[in-house]
């Protein structure tokens, strides 16, 4: 049991349309592990990433979580899989403040059932104090926040409920350098709590340095995987860019035919 | 007991906004738009209090004009929820026509065969049987809306034809009544009214719970070491609130029973009437106490309950509330039944105060009730509004009907100056928010 990886999606499918959207991926994530994910946009990389948090439902593969099949058929299914997602557009509900958006869908009630309001912001002061010491709009409605404050917001929801897995798709696309920095610093942590990341990207320098594995997609199906030790930057370049697989990585479905020799 | 105060470092930015009046709207955190409504409330008051040579701030007419806001305050309260999720609901006045004529049908036809004429439980039933029939019409169109996919104006366009021709059919068009006197009650008069005695307790009983409320908010905060107001703020709120309470049971109060009924009365009751007449106050309306019932229930389930919290997160990001795990459709559904009940009950004032229950029945409501919503500060592109400010918006839009006819403004220029006014209030609120923005 301990063997088994944390996640394993196994020959995922999904079409919208026509249009293979994800076709027949496998990808695995271990305990404590970073993998980035890369590919050009629109190479199926969200979209695998929504199904594994439960926003899409696939039209074939399976799922493990610690070696047992699982279920998820809507968002909080995964979430109770421990599986928290930081998405591309933060998916904030702009008119409510930092707290409702942290505990949306998970609010803290007093005995009565109501709303416990000021535990919740209780809550939210302690977790953004970790992440954004200086931030204090916490009776703002988040749409009067900046870029990193909104990130950071988005960010805290995702940890604050002992994720076991953590996807975070395109988490430093909004953020200047120093916070781009801070991000980064925040992943390291969470590894070494020993939660799982899958990081998902289209600019490798921005995840390069953080992951131990890249898996490369392009038109929906892995080009290939492999370890950042064992390849450069310019191999996975080679890798999103023409779907050719280097000799360090494993190919997956995707490789261009022969590649893989080259 | 103070020093807790600065315990929280304050952000810089909203510490120092403004000069006195920045730093008085801070620690009462009023919000500024509601005041604004307050303020052209206020002003068209006092302007048609003028205009009609004193006509207009009299006990009787602003006890009117409470009863006549009550069934559009009722439903408006529905309707903010409804706008928020950025959806609409044209229907509500045609379900409250069709509710009425139900409701009217129970208790003038149905129930006297059952229990016997004006039994005491008849008023209650024929209310449950339309609070039933509300929320059945609610959740059938919530359905179609959440579920089919059919988007609300739509559905509900259909709704407003449909009940409408709904309330036709229960009697072919004949108007039922008359009502169940418990029943009736409920749309105001003397009779209905709960006196001066107890007009005074209910006004102590809410001034005593404000300040309770502000005093437990303020424990709370304490206790988790937030910012709290300024003591000096909070007084100032407590103390005009309790003013605002007595001041409407002062005004009800005071505004005495017709001569006519008071000699009925009398003779009724043996009592002799001395020289001059005799005094008997009207007191708060039990209408306006159910509007007010109501208004506060509504504040409570969108402010203080899971729902409400979704209700707004749904407006605010219909995909982030989702991702975030909120079965949205069923949320949406649950508002269209909630707006269905309330309709029911606006109908239940409405059929009561007109004694009757006739087919034509709150036909246009549903546009006064979306105009108070939008007046009252909700937004139609959804996220944004309260109850406080809907119900307002009510008050403000009767005022308006009220104080032209009181200075005996043809009809046509009353429905044009309504509509002017909704405009005009809507791009001011338009302009606010850039502002804030």
């Amino acid at each position: 049991m301990s063997d088994a990886p944390l996640v394993e999606m196994q020959n995922i499918s999904i079409a919208f349309g026509g249009i293979h959207a994800v076709d027949n991926v496998s990808v695995d994530l271990r305990a404590g592990e970073v993998v980035a994910l890369l590919g050009h946009n629109g190479a199926g990389k969200s979209t695998l990433i929504k199904i594994l948090s439960g926003a899409y439902r696939r039209d074939a593969g399976t799922i493990w979580v610690n070696g047992r099949e699982a279920a998820i058929a809507n968002p909080r299914d995964a979430k109770r899989y421990g599986i928290e997602t930081i998405y591309q557009t933060l998916a904030l509900a702009d008119n409510v403040d930092a707290a409702a958006n942290l505990f949306l869908g998970r609010e803290l009630r007093t005995r009565w059932g109501t709303l416990d309001d000021v535990a919740m912001e209780s809550e939210t002061r302690k977790v953004m104090g970790r992440l954004n010491p200086r931030f204090q709009r916490f009776k703002d409605p988040v749409s009067r926040l900046s870029g990193g404050q909104r990130q950071s917001v988005a960010i805290a929801r995702a940890i604050h409920f002992d994720a076991r897995i953590l996807i975070m798709d395109e988490p430093t696309a909004a953020l200047g350098p120093q916070e781009t920095a801070q991000v980064g610093e925040l992943v390291l942590q969470l590894k070494n709590e020993g939660i799982g990341i899958f990081l998902i990207s289209h600019d490798i320098h921005d995840v390069f340095d953080l992951a131990d594995r890249v898996v490369v997609m392009k038109n929906g199906q892995v080009v290939g995987s492999a370890a950042t030790g064992d390849v450069s930057k310019d191999d996975v370049l080679g890798m999103i860019i023409l779907g050719k697989c280097p000799a360090g990585a494993v190919p997956g479905p995707g490789a261009i035919d022969g590649a893989a020799a080259a | 007991m103070t020093q807790v105060t600065t315990h929280a470092p304050v952000d810089g930015a909203r510490a120092d906004a403004g000069g006195p009046l920045g730093r008085f709207l801070k620690a009462t955190e009023l919000d500024t738009r509601m005041l604004g409504m307050l303020a052209a409330l206020a002003l068209i008051w006092v302007g048609f209090h003028i205009l009609s040579g004193g006509l207009f701030l009299t006990p009787r007419n602003l006890w009117n004009l409470s009863v006549q806001s009550a069934s559009i305050a009722v439903m408006s309260t529905g309707m903010v929820l409804v706008i928020v999720t950025r959806n609409i609901d044209l229907s509500v006045g045609s379900v409250l026509g069709f509710v009425g004529m139900v409701m009217g049908v129970t208790q003038a036809q149905l129930l006297p065969g059952l229990l016997g004429f004006d039994h005491p439980a008849t008023w209650m039933l024929a209310l449950a049987v339309g609070l039933v029939a509300g929320a059945a019409i609610g959740g059938l169109q919530g359905y179609i809306i959440a579920y089919l996919g059919v988007p609300a104006f739509i559905v509900t366009l259909g709704g407003l034809l449909v009940w409408r021709g709904a309330a036709w059919w229960v009697t072919s068009g004949r108007t039922v009544a008359p009502m169940d006197s418990t029943f009736r009650l409920m749309g105001g008069g003397p009779e209905g009214a709960i006196g001066a005695t107890w007009s005074w307790i209910v006004g102590l009983v809410a001034g005593a719970a404000l300040v309770l409320a502000l005093a437990s908010g303020r424990n709370q905060r304490r206790k988790f070491h937030f910012p709290l107001r300024p003591l000096w703020a909070e007084a100032f709120l407590a103390g005009v609130g309790c003013a605002v309470i007595l001041g409407a049971v002062a005004v009800a109060n005071a505004y005495p029973w017709p001569v006519g009924i008071v000699r009925r009365y009398a003779e009724a009751t043996g009592i002799a009437v001395p020289e001059g007449g005799l005094f008997i106050a009207h007191g708060i309306a039990i209408p306006v106490l159910i509007a007010v019932g109501v208004g506060i229930v509504m504040t409570f389930i969108a402010t203080r309950t899971r729902f409400g919290r979704y209700v707004f997160a749904i407006g605010g990001n219909p995909e982030a509330a989702e991702l975030a795990g909120i079965n949205t459709r069923w949320v949406v559904m649950k508002i269209f039944i909630l707006m269905g009940m309330l309709a029911a009950i606006g109908s239940a004032i409405s059929t009561a105060r007109l004694n009757a229950a006739t087919n034509a029945q709150g036909t246009l409501d549903e546009l006064l009730v979306i105009a108070a919503a939008v007046i009252g500060g909700t937004s139609l592109s959804g996220g944004i509004g309260t109850i406080a400010g809907a119900m307002i918006g009510a008050v403000l839009m009767q005022s308006l009907a009220t104080g032209m006819i009181l200075l005996g403004v043809d009809t046509p220029l009353q429905n044009i100056v309504v509509g002017m006014v909704l405009v005009l209030a809507v791009w001011l609120d338009t302009l606010y928010r850039r502002r804030l923005q």
